[in-house]
């Protein structure tokens, strides 16, 4: 039992991605704010409903496929220069060919750039889990969970169970 | 997308117990199986090692035939990775509902064929241990390798591929294996824990996610085509009749997902019997399979009448000489077994009767992978034993280092297989759930009936 005064963890647990995008919604109207989402799959209506931000993983994908594109071409051109040889009757520093280690190149920076984006932004990997996170997020079941001073409480506890909650634990 | 709810979280359990228990305590069969791979793949190094003493001269080489089983090992690998790529990226972006239950294997089968094909590059070397020639970096004589050589584009392009692959197959691996993590004890649990890079499942984590999910398939599709379109200009940019042809790009594009397709069937419809996934690979993704592989067939079987075409067409005599030969010259029983399987055989997928059949259709991709095989083969041998000078006309035959390494590479793939299809988990779970969810699956019901 948290000491009175303390801020508590109301802990809900969905089992339909409905009841969880309901919750979310009426949490909303309650102008609640410090509600962490979990879900088994990516579902989009969920996703959706916590709005936020656009995910930053598009800039990184930009940027790395602008880096893979410019390294292909200065590699290529820069090796052929520093050590000049005629191969196949071609020019020393030959385009055509070149598009191909620099288009392969956009696509190994892109990718790359996408986990390294993934892996930093989700702060992963990480050793130990979330005190509020249970193994069911992962298997069968949505979670919301709200932390809140203790006035607020009953009413986002009762909230969470009109809105279709099959569990709620109030911590 | 409208959703439509699971029944009380019933199916997302289901899921993760049926797919749970595939995973660890292998059977008798598996065993035994695993025991004949393994042998093969001891056979195979034995043949390596033995070519490695000895020297190339074991190989059957016949000047002008330095490329031979071992390229054609090589393309045959790299071709069936394709489908992998095509199943998890092209079809998702398509958002094809049917790749969801075999999309992981598929994956899982692109890698272990690039790992498969990445050996032979390094196995048809003279001096193998050489091999990092090919890789760029400043050695201490300031040489860098010939960047307009198409061997040095498929070192870039395989590396890619792999690359990309790998964390394509791994990032949709994480959530799964967070799944499986909550789900096992003891030392599983530590190490599913550490390979799930401590996924939790928060909405901020399926956002950036998906988002990185759909760049790489993004990347992924225009990377696929030009993989094999750069493994075919390791022939086309050479002036060899048979090789020098502007349509074998697209040619190698359709015939490696034709073959790909094939060896995607191969695999996991033994898995499906084996693991009793019957609810997750049915007659329903057999018959679309067996679709994409009519479609592929008749690229393949229009590209085949097309180079026929263009020799004639061309008024090049030695062209149509070598095209000639290739059909009824030493090489004519290879060609024969190339147009039976990948040409004759796959019309049988006509029949509807044919595509849902899920032992008929594996007997079927069977002999497509022959086929394809062959075809690399008639392509590779067929093309250097005729070229321009009838005093450089050669007769290649493999030898048994060949044929054992052959096998040994068959073996080396499938035991990359049955070690992933024990390990991890062979069907995507948060796919599965997620299709669940938005009303494309359910288990149990018949292929076609509406949810």
């Amino acid at each position: 039992m948290a000491p009175a005064g303390a801020r508590r963890r109301v802990t809900a647990l969905f089992d339909e991605p409905h009841a969880v995008v309901h919750a979310i919604e009426q949490l909303r109207k309650q102008r609640v704010g410090d509600v962490t989402v979990y879900s088994p799959i990516p579902e989009p209506d969920v996703i959706e409903a916590t709005g936020g931000e656009v995910s930053i993983v598009r800039r990184y994908a930009l940027l790395g496929g602008i880096v893979g594109c410019l390294s292909g071409f200065a590699l290529t051109l820069w090796s052929s220069y520093a050590y000049p040889l005629v191969t196949g009757g071609k020019p020393i520093g030959s385009i055509p060919p070149y598009v191909i280690i620099a288009f392969e190149l956009t696509i190994l920076f892109t990718g790359i750039a996408c986990i390294v984006a993934l892996s930093l932004h989700n702060r992963m990997p990480r050793l130990r889990l979330r005190d509020d996170f249970d193994p069911r997020f992962t298997g069968d079941r949505f979670g919301i969970v709200v932390q809140c001073g203790p006035a607020e409480a009953p009413g986002i506890e009762r909230t969470l169970r009109e809105a279709g909650a099959v569990e709620v634990r109030v911590g | 997308m409208a959703t439509v709810a699971p029944a009380a979280g019933s199916i997302f359990a289901k899921v993760d117990r049926d797919i749970v228990r595939t995973l660890w305590a292998p059977g008798w069969r598996y065993r035994l199986v695993m025991a004949g791979v393994l042998a093969t793949l001891g056979f195979g190094i034995f043949c390596w090692i033995y070519q490695i003493k000895v020297g190339l001269g074991v190989a059957g080489y016949a000047p002008a035939v330095m490329w031979a089983v071992y390229i054609t090992n090589f393309v045959f690998w790299v071709g069936i990775a394709h489908s992998g790529t095509l199943i998890s990226a092209i079809l998702y972006l398509f958002r094809s509902g049917w790749r969801t239950t075999i999309n992981r294997s598929a994956e899982a089968m692109t890698i272990f064929a690039v790992m498969t094909a990445g050996l032979f590059p390094i196995i048809h070397l003279g001096r193998p241990w050489y091999f990092f020639y090919l890789i760029p970096y400043p050695n201490e004589r300031t040489i860098w390798p010939n960047f307009k050589s198409p061997l040095i584009w498929d070192f870039f392009a395989i590396g890619t591929y792999f690359t990309i692959s790998l964390i394509f197959w791994f990032t949709g691996l994480v959530p799964d294996l967070a799944t499986i993590r909550d789900r096992a004890t003891g030392i599983k649990k530590k190490i599913y824990g550490l390979l799930s890079l401590g996924w939790q499942g928060t909405v901020t984590e399926w956002r950036n996610y998906r988002k990185a999910y759909l760049y790489m398939a993004a990347i992924a599709t225009p990377l696929v085509l030009s993989v094999h379109s750069v493994v075919s200009w390791d022939f086309a940019m050479a002036i060899v009749p048979g090789w020098h042809s502007t349509i074998f790009a697209p040619y190698f594009v359709a015939g490696a997902i034709f073959s790909g397709i094939a060896m995607v069937m191969t695999l996991v419809i033994p898995m499906r019997f084996a693991f009793g996934l019957d609810d997750y690979i049915n007659e329903y993704h057999v018959e679309n399979m067996a679709k994409v592989l009519l479609l592929t067939c008749w690229i393949v079987t229009y590209a085949y009448i097309f180079e026929y075409f263009m020799a004639w067409y061309s008024g090049d005599p030695i062209e149509w000489a070598s095209f000639v030969w290739r059909a009824t010259g030493d090489y004519k029983i290879p060609f024969a077994i190339m147009m039976l399987c990948n040409s004759v055989i796959p019309q049988l997928c006509w029949s509807k009767r044919v595509r849902r059949s899920i032992w008929g259709m594996f007997v079927i991709s069977l002999f497509v992978n022959l086929g394809m095989w062959y075809e690399r083969f008639v392509i590779i041998v067929g093309s250097l034993a005729h070229e321009f000078v009838p005093s450089s006309w050669a007769y290649y035959k493999p030898t048994w280092v060949e044929l054992g390494i052959t096998a040994g590479a068959f073996a080396w793939f499938i035991m990359w297989f049955m070690l992933f299809a024990k390990t991890l988990p062979a069907v995507s779970i948060a796919e599965i759930k997620e299709a669940a969810a938005e009303g494309y699956w359910r288990p149990g019901r018949a292929p076609e009936e509406k949810v």
